[in-house]
């Protein structure tokens, strides 16, 4: 099987992590040779595999070193349950330097150190929630993850930002081999929240790959430091987990997304009842102006 | 070629004009225009301080080059810390020639190069720890620095390092100025920005340590980089004068000259381009009124002599006028070697901050002819001053592109051209004398009295040199050969 590179996008806090560890977690015990590269500075994307609080990066390492160039390939590499080989590319605390280079730099050592040459059947980038500049576009230009996978639920600034993604998707998917291959609702348990992710794939021209229900025992394992397939691999979150990546490996349904226009987005939600349609009589004006019209009406 | 009229300049733009493609013939047609000395206001006839276009090959420097490279670097008893990668400190270092006296790598560094040598872990982790190691060190090293600048490169706009912090703590520890200057080179369309921003950190951290009492006849130069020593040969002029030097800026400048300058009672501005604002400043905070002079060539010179005594009493103004009297025959004898073998013959520039206008004037005094100038950098108000400098329909081009200056120089045919390094080689392989006139091409001083008997030895060195005898193919025959043929 050739290697495929996946990246995970989403907004921020929608459980990009969490979920990119179960599913690399059901692969790992389907027999799947899997690979986590973090790109985030937070350096969470691998704690579940690892039962770590948070793995050394690269780019500490680098800069206990000296430079990257003094680095060897496993200094970086950890190995954790089901053989999963975890990389966090890392970062500066917020508030200094360029969390951006980090992820460029990690990612080109990563290359150059031959990390994907062994018998991967799948990369998965876990990316910080919003891509903020070139830097966090890294995992997803050429030769990089083929495939994107979106986290989504049905609240609407998950929603926005998807489709802010699929919008970054294009640009790329134009002059490379990206493709947009699916949404993953992570749900939040909002009024048909089913529905409502799989009106928003259609328009964007994609599939909801599959709906993780919500389940306490994703956070039981989570204090744990683990993935649920692990903690408790009888659960039936686990088998959510296990189904989706038996979809993730019989995907085949990778497109150039065609993200919506604002307002047709507006309308998605509107006709869902999660946006109310804008009256444009009340834009900018004040509480006082507003008691003060309804008096007079 | 003979004087060109009005309308053979304008043809001449047009004709260069046409290669453009049309955005780029409509934008560049701005910048360039035949001079117009009824004009008040250059704004009318021509643009600048614009984006250069892309593909057009522009001289241009950046906003880091007009800091450190121009304004900051040669305060000498300074470290200029170059804070990023390790190039843009290391291919500008000691390349503008602004002489200096001391002992450097022990009270002076105007030749040396301090660097953050930035790698990729300050990039993403950074650099201001490094920053403060750097500081650390440097005070270790070197004990006898009056103080500190920080001069960003574009990394440091780009990944927000916090060097106003850095800067404050190092300045309170080390009880010396430590000045950080976002001079990142991305910023603004050329190093015309750089030389702004410098300024303004000048105001903000090198004026408010003033002790001096002044004395009646205190001067402050500004504005001259002391390329070649030209700053000593103004000063010259000015002690003679009866006049008190109490800095210069900011050729062979130090930090104390800085702090003393607002205890000057005059502000004498040589390049205006690159330090105008700090002159206003002064004025405006300290009430130093500011004059702008010219000292190329005994003409100007004299002129400049007798504006600045106007602002003394009469014993200076005595004074000015023994000076001018005891160079007079020095100059003439000059004027008389010189003029015969220069008459006549034309000039086109193409320079940065004050030559391509002050320069003209001792053109004149050699009797050779400005055709043909521009600014890399200038604003309007440089155009303002050019104008009234130059020629009726003569050339003026801003920011002009390498193939504007080649093809204006094959039209016009001047006898010599003075521009920078880049142009140089180019105008040399057409066959064309060619003087460097922002390093003096290596020699110097051009200002002052000193200066212009150099000057008028190099343009005559350059100019009437053998060697452009001798660069005609011997198969390509000579254009008397062509005349002859024809005749017969």
């Amino acid at each position: 099987m050739a290697l495929r590179q996946c990246a995970i996008y989403g907004k921020g806090g929608i459980g990009k992590s969490t979920t990119t560890q179960n599913l690399v977690a059901a692969l790992a015990e389907a027999g799947k040779k899997v690979m986590i590269v973090g790109c985030d500075p937070k350096a969470d994307s691998t704690r579940l595999i690892l039962h770590s609080k948070a793995q050394t990066t690269v780019m500490h390492l680098a800069a206990e070193a000296g430079s990257v160039e003094d680095l060897e390939l496993e200094d970086v590499l950890s190995v954790g349950y089901g053989d999963v080989k975890c990389v966090e590319s890392g970062g500066p605390e917020p508030g200094v330097g360029c969390a951006g280079r980090g992820v460029i730099t990690a990612i080109n050592f990563l290359e150059e150190e031959g990390a994907y040459d062994e018998d991967l059947d799948f990369v998965f980038y876990d990316v910080l929630g919003d891509v903020v500049c070139g830097g966090f576009a890294m995992p997803i230009r050429e030769n990089k993850a083929q495939e994107i996978y979106i986290v989504v639920s049905g609240e609407m600034m998950a929603m926005f930002a998807a489709n802010n993604i699929a919008k970054g998707i294009v640009k790329y998917a134009s002059s490379g081999g990206v493709r947009l291959a699916g949404l993953i609702c992570n749900s939040r348990n909002t009024a048909r929240e089913d529905e409502l992710i799989e009106e928003l794939a259609r328009q964007l021209g994609t599939q909801m790959i599959h709906f993780v229900p919500r389940d306490n025992e994703v956070q039981r394992a989570e204090i744990r430091r683990m993935t649920v397939i692990e903690y408790n691999s009888k659960a039936k979150q686990a088998d959510e987990y296990r189904a989706l990546a038996q979809k993730v490996v019989d995907n085949k349904l990778f497109v150039v997304p065609t993200p919506l226009t604002m307002d047709a987005l507006e309308e998605v939600m509107m006709s869902f009842g999660i946006l109310e349609e804008e009256d444009e009589s009340i834009v900018g004006k004040t509480a006082e102006e507003l008691a003060a019209e309804a008096a007079t009406a | 070629m003979a004087t060109m009229t009005r309308e053979e300049t304008e043809a001449l733009i047009q004709e260069v004009l046409e290669v453009y493609p049309e955005g780029a013939r409509a934008e560049r047609a701005k910048h360039l225009t035949a001079n117009d000395q009824d004009v008040d206001k250059s704004s009318k006839c021509v643009t600048s301080n614009r984006k250069s276009l892309p593909g057009t090959m522009t001289i241009r420097g950046c906003a880091y080059a007009g800091s450190k490279g121009v304004v900051w670097g040669p305060i000498k008893d300074m470290i200029h810390i170059s804070h990023g990668p390790v190039g843009c400190g290391q291919y500008s270092r000691a390349g503008r020639r602004n002489y200096y006296v001391g002992t450097t790598g022990v009270n002076t560094f105007g030749t040396m190069n301090f660097t953050s040598d930035f790698q990729e872990k300050d990039i993403v982790f950074g650099g201001d720890k490094k920053l403060t190691k750097l500081i650390e060190e440097v005070e270790t090293l070197f004990p006898l620095n009056k103080g500190i600048s920080v001069q960003s490169e574009c990394p440091i706009g780009l990944i927000g390092d916090d060097i106003e912090a850095v800067s404050k703590k190092a300045a309170a520890t080390l009880n010396k100025p430590v000045v950080p200057v976002r001079c990142e080179g991305f910023r603004g369309v050329s190093q015309s920005l750089g030389h702004h921003i410098a300024n303004d950190a000048i105001r903000d951290h090198m004026l408010d340590k003033n002790t001096r009492e002044g004395s009646p006849y205190d001067v402050a130069i500004i504005g001259d980089y002391n390329i070649g020593g030209d700053a000593w040969a103004t000063r010259t002029i000015l002690e003679e004068m009866g006049l008190n030097v109490v800095a210069q800026w900011s050729g062979d400048g130090t930090v104390e000259e800085m702090q003393n300058t607002p205890s000057v009672k005059l502000n004498l501005l040589h390049c205006y381009r690159s330090m105008n604002y700090i002159s206003r400043h002064m004025e405006e905070k300290f009430g130093i009124p500011w004059m702008e002079y010219n000292f190329f060539g005994p003409t100007k010179i004299e002129e400049s002599i007798r504006k600045i005594a106007a602002h003394f009493d009469e014993t200076v103004q005595a004074n000015a006028e023994k000076v001018i009297d005891k160079y007079k025959p020095l100059m003439q004898a000059i004027i008389d070697k010189y003029k015969p073998r220069l008459e006549g013959k034309k000039v086109m520039l193409y320079v940065g901050g004050l030559r391509p206008r002050h320069v003209i004037g001792a053109y004149e005094d050699l009797g050779m002819e400005v055709v043909g100038t521009g600014y890399e950098f200038g604003h309007n108000d440089d155009y303002d001053r050019t104008i009234k400098e130059m020629g009726n329909a003569t050339l003026i081009y801003d920011d002009v592109t390498g193939y504007e200056f080649e093809e204006f120089v094959k039209k016009v045919k001047p006898d010599m051209i003075g521009s920078g390094i880049k142009e140089k080689y180019i105008f040399q392989k057409m066959g064309i004398p060619f003087r460097q006139m922002h390093s003096w091409d290596y020699s110097g001083p051009y200002h002052g009295y000193d200066g212009f008997a150099i000057f008028a030895r190099d343009m005559d060195m350059t100019l009437n040199n053998p060697c452009w005898g001798k660069l005609k193919a011997p198969w390509k025959p000579s254009e008397e050969s062509d005349a002859e043929s024809a005749a017969a």
